[in-house]
């Protein structure tokens, strides 16, 4: 007969075996991610073989903020400072372009402009983030080679080597730069490198409810970004004049996004 | 009709990209080229002197030399100031990106530095051999090691100082140039600023250089000698107002023209170049670098070229101007630097710029950091004198 003492023993060895039968085999593959970018994962990674690119539809793009919620969760980005932001477009029916970003879009827009008086005639949203430019400024004039361009294409930052002097935040055209107020360093968007190096998307591409972000290699001929760029769409790349060569680029951008 | 020539895409709407609202480069990258620019001024007066045998400046060129030094040794304070991490300035040195303008300041400072130092010693070689003599104790050590041990004053051993001292100037005026023109590349080289990007802008600060340091030496030359209740020798001051006058008229010309170009060429982002010198720097451009700072002072140069004026007047007068031309050039630094910043690369807006009192680049932190090269001036005129028996009264070649 069980005696109360063993009862219990049984019972609590039994909690623990069937806790680790549970956990155990489990291990860290079955919380895997599936790969999301196909060809990362299961063989080496021929860094002087990849070529990545990231395309916005802005003719998708609700201005949900979705995508900038995820970038600020993944790198706790200081407030007030953006690595990515979703600007709003509005444009009269005088031709008038009203553009505005509260708090970088990280709230999403839920309301209609009050401010503008006149009829809109058209309304969009365009999102924003690095460029990795091919000739990107930012890595032309860091004076400590602190941004660097990663053989795979990535404009990186190594913050144990910069020094905070600013420069990049001054070189970049499209401000997708900042200094971070605690580590006085420059910080970008890096196209979450750690997450494509893993087989997965950026974050904001990731959420993005509607596809308006597009992530993927160019060397995966059955990708949507390969089908996209070589296709007869019309894609378009923010301030060509500036010679950056960015390796971003906008479907249905108006004339009027900078 | 302008909405069909596209102008609705460049509307204004005051829109500022997110990450332009804060200005990066603030007061402290003001102070930075204003500093270098003053070095790069005083040092031409002395190389107007050694080199091109002007001999009317002989009053200020030592002394010239002595405050572009004790400026030079505080050109990279507001660096260090300014920078994030200033822990890891050697970085520029240690691992410098060869395809960055900034990566190559630490080594164009470096030259200068040296170059400048030695300067210093072998013009003042024979009056630290007497000083040498006169003085005991550790000054007298000092004096040793600043004479390198040598008291050789003979006829040959002088001539010889001759020569390496215009070498010495001959190297320096290019690596001046460099330094300062240099500074202005920084800027001139960020294409994504439409107020910055010009080939312009190392010419602008060139001369603006010279015109602030120049007129720093007349400005100090007077003070010092005036607090002295020493004579001012008027044939130098003249000489001075004269090269200031060159210098001032080409920098101003260059500053115009870099106005007058954007509005002419109206290439890019013109209307934000316009929006900018009309909007947020109307009153610091127009009004005080234009109209008080720049215009005034070509009246009373013109007054004082043109016109028989009296000596104490004239003497008041290049005191008066240099004064003015010294706040000009530190608001057009002003204007280049915090201006620049201010248009968004939105293309749609402008920011605001309000700079703090404390802090590392406040006010205060800018007071100090422009109070240090005047301390060490004074601690230099005590181990070199500015002016001794023998280059008082007639001017004298070491």
């Amino acid at each position: 007969m069980m005696n109360r003492r063993s009862f219990v023993k049984k019972v609590l060895n039994g909690t623990i075996a069937g806790s680790l039968y549970l956990v155990w085999p489990l291990g860290g593959d079955s919380l895997e991610i599936p790969e999301q970018i196909p060809g990362i994962r299961g063989k080496p990674y021929d860094i002087l073989d990849q070529e990545f690119a990231f395309i916005v539809d802005i003719t998708r793009c609700i201005g949900c903020g979705s995508c900038c919620v995820a970038d600020k969760r993944e790198y706790n980005v200081p407030d007030g400072n953006y690595r990515t932001w979703v600007e709003r477009y509005v444009k009269g029916f005088s031709d008038e372009i009203y553009v505005d970003c509260p708090n970088g879009g990280l709230d999403g827009y839920q309301h209609p402009r009050k401010d503008i008086e006149e009829k809109t005639r058209d309304t969009f949203f365009v999102p924003k983030l690095c460029n990795m430019c091919r000739e990107a400024p930012c890595v032309q004039v860091c004076p400590v080679g602190a941004t660097f361009k990663s053989p795979d294409g990535f404009v990186l930052m190594d913050e144990k080597r910069c020094v905070g002097c600013a420069y990049c935040i001054q070189a970049c055209p499209y401000s997708a730069r900042f200094l971070h107020p605690v580590a006085k360093v420059a910080q970008k968007c890096t196209w979450c490198y750690h997450r494509v190096r893993k087989g997965l998307l950026p974050a904001c591409v990731q959420v993005c409810p509607t596809s308006a972000r597009k992530f993927g290699s160019m060397k995966d001929e059955s990708s949507e970004i390969y089908e996209i760029l070589k296709g007869p769409g019309v894609l378009t790349v923010l301030k060509k004049e500036m010679g950056t060569f960015p390796a971003l680029y906008y479907k249905g951008a108006r004339r009027e996004v900078i | 009709m302008d909405a069909a020539h596209g102008s609705a895409a460049m509307l204004v709407s005051n829109y500022v990209f997110p990450n332009d609202l804060h200005v990066h480069w603030s007061m402290m990258i003001v102070l930075y080229p204003y500093i270098t620019g003053l070095v790069d001024g005083a040092f031409i007066i002395a190389a107007l002197y050694y080199l091109f045998d002007i001999k009317s400046l002989q009053p200020v060129a030592r002394f010239s030399l002595l405050f572009a030094l004790a400026f030079l040794c505080c050109a990279t304070l507001p660096l260090l100031l300014h920078l994030g991490r200033p822990e890891r300035n050697l970085n520029m040195l240690l691992t410098p990106s060869p395809s960055s303008a900034m990566a190559g300041f630490g080594y164009i400072y470096a030259v200068s530095m040296g170059v400048l130092v030695f300067i210093v010693l072998f013009v003042y070689r024979p009056d630290l051999v007497e000083l040498r003599a006169t003085s005991k104790g550790r000054l007298q050590l000092l004096y040793r090691a600043l004479t390198f041990d040598s008291i050789d004053l003979s006829k040959k051993a002088l001539e010889l100082d001759r020569r390496i001292i215009r070498f010495l100037v001959g190297i320096g005026i290019p690596i001046a140039v460099v330094l300062h023109g240099y500074v202005g590349f920084i800027f001139g080289g960020v294409k994504a600023n439409p107020t910055w990007s010009t080939p312009l802008m190392p010419v602008i600060f060139l001369f603006s250089a010279c015109v602030s340091g120049i007129s720093a030496i007349i400005l100090a030359y007077i003070i010092i000698r005036k607090l002295k209740r020493r004579s001012i020798d008027h044939d130098c001051i003249k000489t001075c107002i004269k090269i200031l006058t060159l210098f001032f008229i080409l920098a101003f010309a260059f500053e115009m023209l870099e106005v007058f170009s954007h509005s002419y060429l109206k290439s890019g982002y013109h209307h934000m170049v316009e929006g900018l010198l009309n909007g947020p720097l109307a009153s610091s451009f127009w009004l005080w670098q234009v109209k008080i700072c720049s215009v005034i002072p070509l009246f009373i140069l013109g007054g004082m070229a043109l016109l028989r004026i009296r000596v104490t007047l004239y003497n008041f007068m290049a005191a008066i101007v240099s004064a003015i031309l010294l706040l000009q050039v530190l608001i057009m630094r002003w204007n280049v630097v915090i201006g620049g910043q201010l248009m968004s690369k939105s293309a749609r807006g402008y920011t605001q710029f309000h700079p703090h009192f404390y802090g590392k680049e406040g006010i205060l932190a800018v007071i100090v950091v422009m109070a240090i090269p005047f301390i060490i001036l004074f601690v230099l005129s005590k181990i070199f004198p500015f002016w001794t028996q023998g280059n008082e009264t007639k001017a004298k070649k070491p």
